[in-house]
């Protein structure tokens, strides 16, 4: 029973900051509450017994995005309260493309439930860090290195853009 | 769970703090009278034999200057910064073991708050968090000064984080765990990991330097061109959180130095010290060991302090960025190298 009201606090507190997140008119209050939101997520990962997912979690959104994106607004100067207002166009556009991505989410995460069952029997403990490495070293050896290919190519696209343009040519 | 376990983690855990705060207070003491040594000075001696009681006048001073509050429409985010600096400095002690098993009245005491199996990426993840207490305490001060050296401080952080984890891979690789109480049991006797990780371990030594905003690193609060750096509209206890916090950290990146690469609670000659004076005593003697590894690391930073002057922020980002990375990673490959060579053997 207690895990159940832990768990309906956690999930009350993820959505509120979520929505907070949207609401607020200041980026910065705006950002940090999207920190306390991603905290919570941690929360719910640790919930599920998942402790190396619930500190990368952490590690990765917390500590290295966020932190990132706090920087990039203090940076520009955006706390004052000037952002234009979008129109509803370009408002119902980000609200559907958000709403499709959730949908291919919940795709995967019903299409894994058999993959999920056949772990379950096997009897070993998934969270443990040993087993989720020969897990993700192994068996999902390509997609998890096309992901590394992914975010390198991400990042050579980021130095591109913030050279200045004279030294391209 | 039974209520014995709470009780005795609870007193435990109450202890570690007391213990963390006793000695970030006499690292105010010991910075002064180091700096005072080292510059041929005498340093505090007014307060109680030798300026002990120093510490204990400067909490007073600090409660009972005045609370200024400045003109930022961020009250709360204001008073959040120094919480979230003093509680992520203490909060790794949670996963740190202090020593090995203590047998007290027939059961077995482990002297560590909590063995989780990925106690280093707490750590980390910890680390990676107390960024927000500079960011936002600079932020919400509302003034050019305090942000600007926020954002240095910050930027510092996150660009030295990137090489310390990389840092920590290679030691990863070669003890093939993330639990540190099994890292501090690897290293049995003189098995230290300074052995193996040389480089590691100057490059971890450089990173903690920069992590907790000590000199040749502390740009954060440069007072010739930031006034003083992230804290500069603060005042009174919020400000000693500040500086406290800065002290609470120094002591626990000591304590991590200590247990990743300097062999933890074990010393040369803990078996023979099991055999003959029994296991108590012995792993006593390892609670002594770590405490004094973790004091010379403390006067280490102290040394260096008052020794090297500050680098300046670009020399500061090369070093980072150009220098400590791409070693990190060679040294990440010449270990895998050897792994499997040593393997193969």
């Amino acid at each position: 029973m207690s895990i159940l009201t832990i768990f309906y606090i956690l999930a009350a507190f993820t959505l509120a900051t979520g929505f907070l997140t949207v609401v607020s008119k200041n980026p910065i209050h705006s950002a940090i509450y999207l920190v306390l939101c991603f905290f919570s997520v941690a929360g719910h990962y640790l919930m599920f017994n998942a402790q190396f997912l619930s500190l990368v979690h952490i590690i990765v959104y917390a500590g290295a995005i966020m932190v990132l994106i706090l920087f990039t607004i203090m940076l520009m100067n955006l706390n004052k309260e000037n952002e234009p207002n979008k129109n509803l166009l370009s408002k119902i556009s980000a609200a559907i493309a958000f709403g499709l991505l959730g949908f291919v989410m919940l795709a995967t995460f019903i299409k894994t439930m058999p993959i999920i069952d056949t772990y379950k029997q096997s009897g070993q403990d998934y969270q443990s860090i040993k087993v989720l490495g020969k897990v993700l070293l192994n068996e999902y050896m390509v997609p998890f290195e096309f992901a590394s290919v992914l975010l390198l190519v991400a990042m050579i696209g980021a130095v591109l853009l913030s050279k200045k343009s004279t030294s391209i040519q | 769970m039974d209520s014995a376990i709470i009780i005795e983690k609870g007193i435990f855990i109450t202890v570690i703090f007391a213990i963390t705060m006793l000695m970030a207070m006499y690292s105010t003491w010991a910075e002064r009278k180091v700096a005072a040594w080292l510059q041929d000075r005498v340093g505090p001696n007014r307060a109680g034999p030798l300026g002990l009681f120093q510490p204990l006048a400067d909490g007073l001073k600090l409660f009972s200057k005045e609370e200024f509050m400045p003109d930022t429409p961020n009250k709360f985010l204001f008073i959040l910064g120094p919480a979230i600096s003093m509680s992520m400095a203490l909060i790794t002690s949670a996963v740190i073991p202090w020593g090995d098993t203590l047998e007290i009245a027939g059961s077995t005491v482990v002297l560590q708050a909590t063995d989780i199996d990925v106690a280093l990426l707490y750590v980390f993840a910890v680390l990676s968090t107390s960024v927000y207490g500079i960011m936002i305490g600079g932020w919400a001060s509302n003034n050019k000064y305090s942000l600007m050296s926020a954002l240095r401080a910050s930027s510092q952080m996150i660009s030295y984080e990137v090489a310390m984890g990389l840092s920590i891979i290679a030691l990863i690789m070669m003890s093939g765990t993330l639990s540190l109480r099994e890292m501090a049991a690897q290293q049995h006797g003189m098995n230290w990991n300074i052995f193996y990780q040389p480089v590691g371990f100057l490059i971890f030594l450089v990173c903690s330097f920069a992590e907790t905003n000590r000199t040749p690193f502390d740009l954060a609060e440069c007072e010739a061109e930031l006034i003083g750096g992230h804290h500069t509209e603060y005042s009174s206890m919020k400000m000693g959180f500040y500086l406290f916090g800065e002290y609470a950290a120094m002591f626990i990146s000591s304590a991590i130095l200590s247990i990743l690469y300097f062999g933890a609670y074990n010393y040369p000659g803990m078996d023979w010290m099991a055999e003959n004076a029994g296991a108590n005593i012995a792993n006593i003697l390892g609670i002594v060991v770590l405490f004094v590894k973790i004091c010379f690391f403390i006067f280490f930073y102290m040394w260096i302090r008052w020794t090297i002057p500050r680098f300046r922020y670009d020399q500061l980002m090369n070093l980072g960025w150009k220098m400590l990375i791409p070693l990190a990673i060679a040294n990440i490959v010449l270990t895998g190298i050897i792994i499997i060579i040593a393997d193969k053997l």
